[in-house]
């Protein structure tokens, strides 16, 4: 069936409404980020060209957009090893103990669907010194020499990548718990009547047929701790640089009219974020090649 | 035998490791609720430990009433609610045109939309604020479009997949009864789809309600400023009312807790389609 151009047009009409918003919000944006990142000035009063001055300023001489890089590594190094671990035991744990495990992973995505400025409030509360709730708590119960200054110098960015953990490991929980139930019955079955232990069917069933959801989990993980932003400025607003992360900075150098440096860096962290989840994605497959497991 | 109690055993162990998760979950938003109903005077002398002596209102009316708590509770509803409602008419739209109509570039124009989603613009933020600016739209109509845009990709792909999954005989029969391509998205495609709009409204809504960058940058006037902006710029002026501060956060909260509670399949149903296509 041909359509007529009246038709097409007429069709087209049904896409438009969607298309013009996205033209303008994202198509728009996308590409006048890089240009930005060439210019110098607040964009809305004064912009003049740059060259290449910004994107050497951040790479060569900024310390301090290193340092915040380093942060943001931080705090991904402990949302995939502690978060998303956890996360793995508990999709585990529910999956073994209970069928569903549906009061458990109720209680569990709580966190994820509260706000981060809640969150990161509320912990602020509990954890900052003054009124020092949970060195409180400690020292009742007989953990006082636990106690510490949760917010200050040397624990600051710890306690950050801590609570960054808690608030999205009921996210991972939900995605691996989701893989873990596709997984049929009847394999586990087998490997049981081949006479697999709980190792071996954990290493040979489990994990190769969930490696597309771990690959996954794991790219997710990295893309948005590194451009996690509001749990921490409520958590430490930065806590002069300790635990200032990438977003913090482009945040605040928009804020402080340099808008050039800001896309600079957000060009830089994006390339960046592209080449890690492509390797990520090709480092799985590889494995999944090699035990020929890969599907589609 | 033995393998039974072993089994009891493990099952045991394994429980004692989920509710203690679960308590650590839970425990601070207790906490939090607990803390709301006590007077600052109380929770100095506890040092907040101890459970409320009553259900004492005190500070959700100043928090309401008095700090501006109360204006960007109903900011939220009225961003959230607008957005939302933009965000279902425009995907739906778009969704059905992609499943349903032929159009030049609709190949194209779907694959961009699907490619938004893929990459990551960590100072996407950015020119947005500045383009708000230049359009003079730096206010509620701008936050809203600029919104709209964020959970229009989603949207649009999470509805195109039931779209495509429904039989067209319906629709043409609605076609041979005389009802014109937007007559039929809206009485017979729409109702068809209601699970997925279910996932649409109750995820782009806690996106929204939950939103902070944007519009810490846009709005500056205490009055149009969201929950979160507000809660932020609460905290920044009353940094030593704790009980305060958790009845305004207990506030924000009780919403969130109450949607998700009620519709909670609809959330993670929306969570796994967009790690998907993540």
């Amino acid at each position: 069936m041909k359509t007529s151009f009246a038709d097409s047009a007429k069709n087209l009409s049904f896409v438009l409404p969607a298309f013009l918003i996205f033209s303008i919000f994202y198509l728009y944006p996308f590409i006048y980020t890089f240009i930005l990142s060439f210019h110098r000035g607040d964009a809305i009063s004064s912009l003049e060209f740059a060259g290449w001055a910004n994107f050497k300023e951040v790479l060569f001489y900024d310390k301090a957009w290193w340092r915040s890089m380093y942060n943001g590594v931080f705090i991904t190094f402990w949302a995939l090893s502690f978060q998303n671990i956890l996360a793995f035991l508990l999709a585990m744990a529910v999956d073994k103990a209970t069928r569903t495990g549906k009061i458990y992973r109720v209680i569990f995505f709580i966190l994820p669907v509260l706000s981060e400025i809640i969150i990161g409030l509320l912990m602020r509360e509990i954890l900052i010194s003054d009124p020092g709730i949970l060195n409180k708590w400690l020292t009742k119960s007989g953990f006082g020499f636990i106690a510490h200054d949760w917010l200050g110098t040397d624990a600051a960015l710890l306690t950050t990548a801590l609570v960054h953990s808690w608030k999205g490991f009921g996210w991972a929980f939900v995605i691996f718990l989701a893989g873990l139930q596709t997984i049929p019955e009847q394999l586990y079955e087998a490997a049981r009547i081949d006479g697999a232990n709980w190792w071996q069917t954990f290493f040979r069933v489990t994990v190769p047929l969930l490696m597309p959801v771990i690959a996954m989990v794991i790219v997710l993980t990295i893309l948005g701790t590194m451009q996690a932003f509001a749990m921490i400025l409520a958590l430490t607003r930065g806590a002069g640089g300790l635990t200032e992360v990438p977003t913090m900075r482009i945040y605040n150098h928009l804020r402080g009219n340099q808008v050039g440096l800001a896309c600079a860096e957000g060009v830089i962290l994006g390339f960046i974020l592209i080449i890690v989840s492509r390797m990520v994605n090709s480092i799985s497959k590889e494995i999944r090649r090699r035990w020929g497991v890969l599907s589609n | 035998m033995y393998y039974r109690i072993k089994k009891v055993i493990i099952l045991f162990f394994l429980h004692v490791f989920l509710i203690s998760v679960a308590v650590s979950c839970i425990f601070p938003l207790v906490w939090m609720v607990n803390a709301s109903f006590k007077s600052e005077a109380e929770f100095r002398h506890d040092s907040g430990l101890k459970i409320a002596s009553g259900f004492n209102l005190e500070n959700y009316k100043n928090a309401i009433f008095e700090g501006n708590l109360g204006y960007n509770f109903v900011n939220s509803v009225f961003y959230t609610f607008v957005t939302v409602t933009l965000i279902v008419l425009i995907s739906s739209l778009a969704a059905y045109g992609f499943s349903r109509l032929q159009f030049p570039g609709k190949n194209v124009i779907f694959f961009m939309f699907l490619a938004a989603m893929a990459i990551p613009l960590p100072a996407g933020f950015v020119p947005v604020y500045i383009l708000l600016n230049k359009l003079h739209l730096v206010n509620r109509t701008g936050y809203i479009l600029a919104m709209t845009n964020m959970g229009l990709s989603l949207s649009i792909y999470l509805l195109k997949t039931f779209f495509d999954q429904l039989p067209h005989d319906l629709e043409d029969a609605a076609r041979i009864d005389g009802c014109n391509r937007l007559q039929i998205w809206w009485n017979v495609a729409l109702p068809l789809v209601a699970p997925a709009l279910a996932v649409v409204i109750i995820f782009n809504s806690l996106t929204v309600w939950n939103e902070f960058v944007l519009a810490s940058l846009m709005f500056t006037e205490d009055k149009l400023m969201p929950l979160q902006v507000g809660l932020m710029e609460f905290y920044n002026r009353n940094i030593i009312q704790h009980t305060l501060l958790m009845a305004s956060l207990t506030i924000a909260a009780l919403p969130i807790i109450l949607l998700y509670l009620k519709m909670q399949k609809q959330i993670i149903k929306g969570l796994t389609a967009g790690a998907v296509v993540g």
